[in-house]
């Protein structure tokens, strides 16, 4: 064992037994952020925060709901609603919560895309963001389910339907995922499960390992700038904070996330107070009922896009079934993102509106994902399935043909 | 050398066991999220088909999913490897559930025909689709005629031809 002398203070107690001195230099007063980065930035810090707060509200809930179809639907709308003091409050936190994750998430996804930050040397902090996303999405649906409403029950019903899809096990596979031969009781205990424990574990971990991730290429900046990290942070170390072009995390660059915090936090509190039902589709506030469906399902809006890539294939092209057709395009927009990385065959890191070709891809994309959100909403009738039909298609064209529009890109650039 | 070797074996050998437990747990798991047996031996559904009104679209729960029974009126044509005749009628029995992604369709007596809300998919009243996206017709649950009953759940011998037709 290591020699232990009497410590002077407890933060040297604790050094000797834990180096947390070392710890913090590495974590924080000596982790190293460029100064050229803008808010967008912050949005890492608003989803630890949104995360945490979900987690606490999360378990708030969990001591008065009840996982059974009997009695979930009542646990949720009248003790917590009604009884519990302020489980309202929880419960609108939570539901608020879930939904503006996921805009901040958006966010978070299109500022690296924006600024080149999956490039090469960062391939693994945008795998492990995008595993987040995934992660996020299933806990976000499993949760849904739980309040047992209508809407709940028939988002449950027709995802769980979507791996009936897949060729030869596909049947077998829904009833295996249901615990029954419909959306019952065994679904929702097993998927109850999924969304307290086994998922945020699996979050608790993948966000780890994202933040470990970050510590070797170091975080990206606005101008897309190369730096020599350990040339810089000597210079700042040696007292030249004016002429190093990095801070360090804690306590310089926290002090201006802090402030994108409060600013967040008063919008989020607003929304919370005034405006929770947006969280809250009013079909929910009718209990399940697996022999009526409601005139119209969709699911909550961070999902409308892909819901629409799913659902705008409506007439068989080459004697593939419609469905199978939606559920292929469902499938590729659901992993296309993840290897964005070598899709984009440009090896420059610069922001979009420098890039001659990517700023127009980038700009389209935006726009598409829109028309398919919002049209993911719209009955699928008439001249609105036309629409949708072709945003998914403009959303397939668009990732088939990155390689080649960044390709040309590089080209161009080795030219001049 | 010895030692290596032995060491080698040793790995080998700690391999083979970890590889045996680690599937064995996952069978455990694959089955342990299995249907219960008492799911899966969920009993029958039976029904007395005589009573029903033409053209009324009845409603019965088989298994927690609902089956549509048809009635089909004088001048209705009964469908080859769909209809079921029982006593002088023929009669239409499918799953209620859209083929596309599983939500009900509703029945249009005027029009005749079953119009899934979802999105838009259109079945004629023996359940084959003729507009939207549902990619096949409605399924036909195993069912069994004893005189004017339809024992759903139980595979008949009118069920038998119509599976090795299709
Ligand atoms: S579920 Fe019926 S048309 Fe989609």
């Amino acid at each position: 064992m290591a020699k232990f002398k009497k410590a002077d203070s407890m933060l040297e107690w604790f050094d000797q037994r834990l180096g947390v001195v070392n710890f913090a230099k590495v974590m924080m007063t000596e982790y190293w952020i460029p100064k050229n980065i803008n808010f967008l930035w912050a949005m890492g810090v608003l989803l630890t925060m949104l995360f945490t707060m979900l987690l606490v509200s999360g378990i708030f809930l969990l001591m008065y709901y009840k996982p059974d179809v009997n009695m979930a639907f009542d646990s949720v709308n009248y003790t917590i609603m009604q009884e519990v003091a302020y489980g309202w409050l929880f419960r609108h936190i939570h539901a608020v919560g879930a939904s503006v994750v996921f805009l901040i998430i958006y966010i978070h996804m299109f500022t690296g895309i924006y600024y080149g930050s999956y490039k090469k040397g960062r391939e693994m902090i945008w795998i492990s963001g995008m595993l987040l996303f995934m992660l996020f999405s299933a806990e976000g649906f499993s949760g849904y389910m739980l309040p047992w409403g209508q809407m709940s029950y028939w988002a449950a019903y027709v995802i769980t339907e979507i791996f009936g899809g897949i060729p030869f096990i596909g049947d077998d596979l829904v009833v295996w995922i249901r615990g029954n031969f419909y959306v019952a009781d065994a679904t929702l205990t097993r998927f109850f499960m999924l969304h307290v424990l086994l998922i945020p574990l699996a979050i608790l971990g993948a966000i780890v390992f994202h933040f470990y991730s970050l510590r070797f290429p170091h975080v990206n900046n606005e101008k897309g700038e190369f730096f020599d990290y350990e040339a810089e942070s000597e210079k700042y170390l040696a007292g030249d904070k004016k002429g190093s072009k990095v801070i360090p995390f804690w306590p310089v660059f926290l002090s201006k996330d802090v402030f994108v915090m409060g600013v967040f936090l008063i919008f989020f509190f607003y929304l919370v107070f005034f405006h929770y039902s947006f969280a809250m589709d009013p079909i929910n506030f009718d209990k399940a009922n697996g022999l009526k469906t409601p005139a119209h399902i969709y699911p909550e809006w961070y999902f409308l896009w892909s819901y629409e890539v799913l659902r705008g294939w409506f007439f068989e092209i080459a004697g593939i079934s419609g469905k199978s057709l939606g559920l292929m395009a469902f499938g590729f927009a659901n992993v296309i993102f993840l290897v964005i990385p070598w899709l984009d065959r440009s090896p420059t890191v610069k922001p979009a509106n420098q890039r001659p070709f990517f700023k127009y891809w980038f700009w389209i994309l935006m726009v598409d994902l829109m028309v398919l959100t919002e049209f993911g909403k719209l009955p699928p009738t008439g001249p609105n399935a036309w629409v949708g039909f072709g945003a998914s298609l403009t959303f397939l064209v668009l990732f088939l043909s990155l390689p080649f529009i960044t390709k040309m890109e590089a080209k161009k650039a080795g030219r001049k | 050398m010895m030692d290596e070797s032995r060491r080698g074996f040793i790995g080998k050998a700690f391999g083979a066991v970890a590889a045996v437990g680690g599937v064995a747990s996952l069978i455990a798991m694959k089955k342990t999220w299995d249907p219960l047996p008492s799911v899966m031996s969920a009993g029958f559904t039976t029904v007395d088909v005589s009573g029903l009104e033409a053209n009324k679209l009845d409603i019965v729960v088989w298994r927690g999913k609902p089956v549509f029974i048809l009635k089909y009126t004088e001048d209705m044509k009964p469908t080859d490897g769909r209809s079921v005749k029982v006593g002088d009628h023929y009669y239409a029995v499918m799953i209620g559930l859209c083929t596309h992604l599983g939500c009900i369709p509703g029945y249009e007596e005027d029009k005749k025909l079953f119009k899934c809300a979802c999105h838009g998919g259109e079945y004629s009243p023996d359940g084959v689709n003729t507009f939207g996206p549902p990619p096949r017709p409605l399924d036909i649950p195993p069912f069994k005629i004893d005189g004017t009953t339809l024992v759903l759940g139980d595979e008949g011998p009118e069920y038998k031809k119509m599976t090795a037709k299709a």
